[in-house]
């Protein structure tokens, strides 16, 4: 007979482990992956083209130091700083620095965890975010990947705010996420190469806004049991 | 795909592999990360000049390391921004304790790049100023946009700056004439064919066989304007007017003329281009003092050409003519 409190714990998880980190960066690298040529053709319409070949070579680099790594210290802070720099170092174009900073600075607050709570990914996020930011100087609605990593940071603070389940705000932080990058559409781009179109980038979905959305459905996905 | 090429993925790495076995006088090149360095540098006492962006435009960057010139260049993918590992490397090679200019294109990926490594530098203590060129008219320059790209006006400050530097001129010094070679040049340019990226196997861009796009970027970013195709002096006309109104250049003035190929268009067909060129700043009272005519600043194999005027002044007239040697560009005094 299966207790019903053990069930509840199942399905509600608290944490995250330095494992299951892990797990998350590899379905993100196999969601690029998978998605290499959408990416490439969304870029194609309005950028130069090299979004999903980037990243793809990018990630590929990643699994490949995951592979190498030593992570007997189960150190998730120090993880995302590797994830970040191998990203730097490989990626090029404007993806290379803004998800390379995207990661580096979510690792900032996770520094010599082995395990993170549901506040601690908030921060990693939010942090994530700032330096996008810093290093972009794009605001909300300029057509750019934090156009889904902003609303996908404010409906995971709302969930855990409101008092819901790790895994459920994960999903809202997905979600969320997915309708920010739906939402870059008819937007008018202002940064980044789609920016010289000018009225003629509206009408398409934003690559790294795309992009941005395969990572936060990846923990949800991820981190879902 | 018709190209001259082994396999798509190799295509940087086998073309700088050919640099190194080329030029093995002027340049060392170092893989991974990649940098193409002055085989003397680091040169004490001069400020470094390093430069870099996506693969696809040779002879730049490149091309232009050597005397009077580069001391480094960081070749990226084809169209894709080198990293920031990459110009870092570069700035450590050629800093010879009088500082580092970073002199950067006009685009999204190579302004954070090259961000990035500034600050890598600076953690590492060596002195570095970076200079960003946006002379592409082509482009509006707005808050909404991520500004005007950099274009020819990059050959001919890599010129300018190297001369300077060679002449033992400080970091600041060497920033302030690269602003000024950036605020004083203006370019245009335009396609009669697409590019084709290598690992992308097919064109960036569509055009009919009697269209050409006027303002395109040297990526093949689409222009101001698609029409049919027109003689050449019409073309100038429609590439110099912007150029000419936006600085303004006027009557008077002494300029640099740079006809550049875009890599598929004959000499022969940029010696009218420059023909037309002279006719209408003639007409214009604007004296043509310099020029520089050919595939400088390419896009693969695109057909077209883009014009750059810069206004000269004695300083940079004298500093365009002091001896240079390297692959892309040379001449002795």
């Amino acid at each position: 007979m299966v207790d019903v409190a053990e069930t509840e714990t199942a399905s509600r998880r608290m944490s995250v482990a330095y494992d299951d980190v892990v797990s998350w960066v590899r379905a993100f690298a196999a969601d690029v992956s998978a998605n290499k040529e959408q990416l490439t053709e969304l870029d194609a319409a309005i950028g130069d083209g090299d979004h999903g070949i980037n990243m793809d070579r990018g990630m590929s680099a990643v699994l490949g130091k995951l592979d190498a790594a030593d992570d007997e210290q189960k150190d998730i802070g120090a993880l995302l700083k590797t994830v970040g720099m191998t990203l730097v170092s490989t990626v090029g174009g404007a993806g290379g620095p803004l998800y390379g900073t995207l990661f580096m600075q979510m690792g900032t607050p996770l520094g010599g965890k082995a395990v993170i709570q549901p506040e601690d990914w908030l921060a990693a996020l939010d942090g994530g975010v700032a330096g996008v930011q810093a290093r972009g100087k794009a605001e909300p609605g300029d057509k750019t990947m934090i156009d889904a990593l902003i609303p996908g940071r404010d409906a995971l603070q709302s969930a855990l705010v409101g008092g819901e389940s790790f895994t459920d705000a994960l999903r809202r932080s997905a979600d969320a996420a997915g309708q920010g990058m739906r939402d870059t559409i008819p937007l008018v781009a202002k940064k980044g190469r789609a920016s010289y179109l000018g009225e003629r980038s509206a009408g398409h979905q934003d690559p790294g806004a795309t992009s941005s959305h395969l990572l936060l459905e990846a923990a949800a996905e991820t981190w879902a049991a | 795909m018709k190209k001259l090429i082994n396999k798509p993925e190799d295509v940087v790495t086998e073309e700088l592999q050919g640099i190194a076995a080329a030029n093995a006088d002027l340049v060392r090149v170092q893989f991974n990360p990649n940098v193409i360095i002055r085989a003397d540098a680091p040169v004490q006492g001069k400020v470094g000049l390093v430069s870099g962006g996506g693969s696809g435009h040779e002879p730049m960057h490149g091309g232009f390391v050597g005397l009077g010139m580069l001391d480094a260049a960081c070749p990226g993918e084809v169209f894709t921004s080198p990293t920031p590992d990459q110009m870092l490397d570069a700035t450590k090679a050629v800093d010879g304790g009088a500082g580092v200019l970073h002199i950067v294109k006009n685009y999204t990926g190579d302004v954070m790049n090259f961000d990035m490594a500034a600050e890598l530098a600076g953690g590492e203590n060596i002195q570095v100023e970076a200079v960003v060129i946006d002379d592409d008219v082509a482009v509006q320059d707005s808050l909404y946009t991520a500004g005007r790209r950099g274009v020819g006006a990059t050959v001919l400050a890599e010129k300018i700056c190297g001369a300077a530097a060679e002449e033992g001129r400080s970091l600041s010094d060497v920033a302030e004439l690269c602003r000024k070679v950036n605020a004083n040049a203006r370019s245009m340019g335009m396609a009669l064919t697409s590019c084709i990226v290598p690992a992308a196997g097919k064109p960036t861009f569509e055009l009919g066989d009697d269209e050409m796009e006027i303002g395109i970027g040297i990526h093949g970013e689409p222009g101001r304007e698609r029409m049919k195709v027109e003689p050449s002096a019409k073309i100038v006309e429609r590439l110099a007017t912007p150029i000419i109104e936006d600085l303004p250049f006027e009557q008077g003035d002494e300029v640099l003329a740079f006809v550049n190929g875009m890599g598929g268009t004959p000499l022969i067909e940029l010696y009218i281009v420059y023909n037309d060129l002279r006719k209408l700043l003639d007409d214009r009272g604007i004296t043509i003092t310099r020029n520089l005519i050919g595939p400088y600043i390419t896009s693969l194999e695109m057909a077209g050409c883009s014009i750059t005027l810069l206004k000269l002044d004695p300083e940079l007239t004298l500093l365009w003519d002091a001896p240079v040697k390297t692959a892309g560009l040379r001449w002795a005094a």
